[in-house]
């Protein structure tokens, strides 16, 4: 057994660590919020120089090839960062959706457009309230009617993957058919949209029943990126409580704090766990995915949820304040927990799961 | 990253269930029966004397001492395949083990080594723990035990307290003891260690009727006990850090468990919801069940993660109290919700029910769990202080001589 990250992941999250950290400091963040950006463009460009975005798509298609668990490391540190970067719905869901699901011809056609950064796509499935995936849009001689809304990056995508039933289809968002509307969304840095289909021209990507599987590897991905952002909560909340001065002593001196803190720190370790299983399972064993996925999703989430609240909580008035870095993580940490699937979803997917392994057992 | 076996792991593990195919079977403990403490006590010893004979004891303890010298991680392929049989193995067994033989390795004399090691490899010597007092559980270095020289020029101790929470005291050979010598200093540097023969007089121990109605917990009382220079181990003043060397093993040992939410599927399925179903189909209860799961799993990939350090010699430090912490709190949250599911059946169960006992035992128990080996709140201090670098908690006795503590 060896349960670790290799030497070269650990490079890869330091290399992409050091470089987020340069580019987008938290003033970057309230600049973006303030200037109304939809995107981090000259980071984009330079990830996308740097091979960071086609880190985990084929070689064949213009990628780097490596797997899941790698794409995992980046993502943690984009997660970190609090990055204002379309990479969740481009890479980690539309690159991934059209890897699974599309024909040779397609993914020749758009992977390699995706690794370079030329071409941004979103992901479309969520149609108002409800669940993730919505059920009324309709396809029907290739054209595609209906509204997903909230559509994460449709701004400055020009292709949407889009969940039509149980399949997924290619949708180019420059045409008469497409009505783009931007909403106000709570994640500051991750700008929403809905997306109107009357008629649109699509391509249907052949793959189906796939969309389990997508989820499970989107799944992974967001608990990376949450690890990371839990992270940063707690290093934030750590630097301050040991600067801050109360009655005469630290902040971090005293128990209520320091046994809050604890509890982030453990919630963080379950979760790595749990990720380094179900990036390792994406890779290498596929029989385990779903379990670890949503054993990795739900930990991860309960990690980042922990974390964003008690960060802000520690840091008492200030916290409440822009100038503070608190709410980045505040409110990213609901988009997170709500872009991939619910909690009740992912409570089916891992019982089901285990009732599975045990009725194989028997 | 790689969850498969090496070749060398491989070939350990292949090893190690071949022997134990041929061995083991002799000595499960029937199911579902609890057999009087001093036949599980006896079995344990016999169980001890056949891994002895075959070579399969003291696995990471040094070849020179008696040991096989092996890396943790074959100790751990080891416990695996231990653990696929129900054998007699306890307090009993494992506090000379995972206690005992540590601390007196590495603080003892080439003679006490000689003395000590070997016996309790093969199970002819079995241990307790003698370390908490009524005033002094987390906080142990305020124990009052007292030791001083007898006056009769002999060099030997005599000693005079209370002890408690010493498991098996009752039915094992010796105790690992720690003492105050010298009261006119800090706390933490008046301590000695010793090694003490339960038989010798002086030493009663009286067993503690538990919350789960099982008395393996005791009180020990010590009073005049003569205990020979010879077993004393460590320099006197140096017992805090024989206590250190015991309480790392505890740490490192804790955790080795089955799964406890496997078997909460199962009664949930057998479990009718009242409108046609079973409470598997319950959305709260699904919820609860999964949450738990998913808690489960990560405690078993961190251990695994730590098995990885410790086979690298890196030492995991704090980050091992944090599988203790996590597995005790699950540990009772899980039997609760146990019960709940069950609804008011599981309060006084059908006898045909066989799986509410365990639950109702293990509702009880997992209270041990959190308190014992560190408590919550100890390990909290310690993840605080040592892994996130935390101040220490404010402390009124620091500096100060024990017999100016309040």
């Amino acid at each position: 057994m060896d349960f670790d990250l290799s030497d070269e992941q650990k490079m890869l999250a330091e290399q992409a660590r050091g470089l987020l950290a340069r580019r987008t400091p938290y003033d970057h963040l309230r600049h973006l919020i303030d200037s109304d950006a939809a995107c981090d463009e000259p980071l984009w460009r330079e990830l996308a120089e740097m091979g960071f975005l086609g880190l985990a798509i084929p070689e064949s298609c213009g990628g780097l090839g490596l797997g899941a668990l790698d794409c995992g490391v980046l993502s943690q540190e984009l997660g970190r960062a609090n990055a204002c970067l379309p990479f969740s719905s481009s890479i980690v869901m539309a690159a991934e959706a059209i890897r699974l699901a599309g024909s040779d011809t397609q993914k020749a056609h758009w992977l390699p457009r995706l690794a370079s950064g030329e071409v941004i796509a979103c992901f479309a499935a969520t149609e108002g309230p409800g669940p993730l995936f919505g059920h009324a849009s309709t396809l029907s001689g290739g054209k595609l009617h209906g509204t997903k809304t909230p559509v994460a990056d449709a701004g400055i995508a020009s292709l949407a993957v889009v969940q039509v039933g149980d399949g997924l289809a290619l949708v180019p968002l420059d045409q008469p058919g497409v009505t783009r509307t931007r909403l106000e969304s709570f994640d500051q840095l991750r700008p929403h949209f809905a997306l109107a289909f009357d008629g649109a021209e699509t391509e249907v990507l052949p793959g189906t029943g796939l969309l389990p599987t997508l989820l499970d590897r989107i799944a992974v991905q967001v608990a990376f990126e949450a690890i990371g952002a839990a992270e940063a909560c707690l290093a934030m909340g750590l630097a301050y409580v040991k600067e801050r001065q109360v009655f005469g002593r630290p902040l971090a001196g005293y128990q209520a704090i320091k046994h809050k803190l604890a509890d982030v720190a453990l919630a963080i370790e379950l979760a790595r766990s749990n990720a380094w299983f179900a990036g390792w399972a994406a890779d290498s064993s596929p029989q385990d995915l779903p379990a670890a996925a949503a054993a990795a999703r739900l930990t991860a989430l309960r990690a980042f949820e922990l974390a964003a609240r008690e960060n802000l909580q520690v840091h008492g008035g200030i916290g409440y304040t822009f100038e503070a870095n608190c709410h980045f993580y505040y409110r990213r940490e609901r988009l997170l927990a709500l872009n991939a699937g619910s909690k009740g979803y992912w409570a089916d997917r891992l019982i089901a799961a285990h009732a599975a392994t045990a009725a194989k057992a028997a | 990253m790689d969850f498969n076996d090496t070749p060398t792991e491989a070939a350990f593990r292949a090893e190690a269930r071949q022997w134990l195919a041929a061995h083991a079977p002799a000595h499960e403990m029937p199911q579902g029966v609890r057999l009087p403490e001093e036949e599980e006590a006896d079995r344990g010893r016999a169980w001890m004397r056949e891994l002895f004979d075959g070579g399969w004891s003291g696995l990471t303890f040094p070849k020179a001492l008696g040991g096989r010298g092996l890396s943790g991680i074959e100790a751990v392929i080891f416990a695996e395949e231990e653990g696929c049989y129900h054998l007699p193995k306890g307090p009993f067994t494992s506090i000379g083990t995972g206690m005992a033989l540590p601390v007196i390795a590495r603080h003892g004399t080439d003679e006490q080594r000689a003395r000590f090691i070997e016996p309790t490899l093969k199970g002819d010597m079995t241990w307790c723990q003698l370390f908490s007092e009524p005033a002094a559980g987390s906080d142990l270095a305020a124990l009052r035990t007292r030791a001083v020289r007898a006056d009769d020029g002999s060099g030997d101790w005599i000693v005079n307290g209370q002890k408690v929470w010493s498991s098996w005291a009752h039915l094992t050979d010796w105790g690992i003891l720690v003492v105050r010598t010298d009261p006119t200093v800090p706390k933490h540097k008046g301590l000695t260690f010793f090694v003490v023969d339960m038989k010798t007089p002086g030493i009663e121990t009286r067993p503690i009727r538990q919350i789960s109605g099982a008395s393996e917990f005791n009180e020990t009382f010590l009073t005049d006990v003569r205990i020979p220079d010879a077993n004393r181990l460590g320099a006197p003043g140096e017992g805090w850090a024989c206590c250190m060397t015991v309480l790392m093993g505890e740490r490192l040992g804790s955790g080795a468990h089955r799964s406890k939410v496997e078997p909460l599927l199962d009664y949930a399925a057998a479990t009718p919801d009242g409108v046609g179903g079973t409470m598997l189909e319950d959305a709260a209860v699904r919820r609860q069940l999964a949450e738990a799961l998913a808690e489960e799993q990560g405690e078993r990939h961190f251990q695994a993660r730590l098995r990885t350090m410790v086979s690298r010699g890196e030492d995991p430090g704090a980050l091992a109290g944090m599988v203790k912490l996590a597995y005790a709190s699950r540990y009772q949250k899980v039997s609760g919700l146990g019960m709940e599911l069950r609804g008011p059946a599981a309060i006084a169960a059908d006898p045909q029910d066989s799986f509410a006992p365990d639950l109702q035992y293990d509702y009880i128990y997992s209270t041990v769990m959190r308190i014992a080996g560190g408590a919550d709140e100890v390990l909290r201090n310690q993840i605080a202080e040592r892994v996130l670098g935390m101040p220490g908690e404010v402390r009124m006795d620091k500096d100060v001589p024990f017999d100016q503590l309040r």
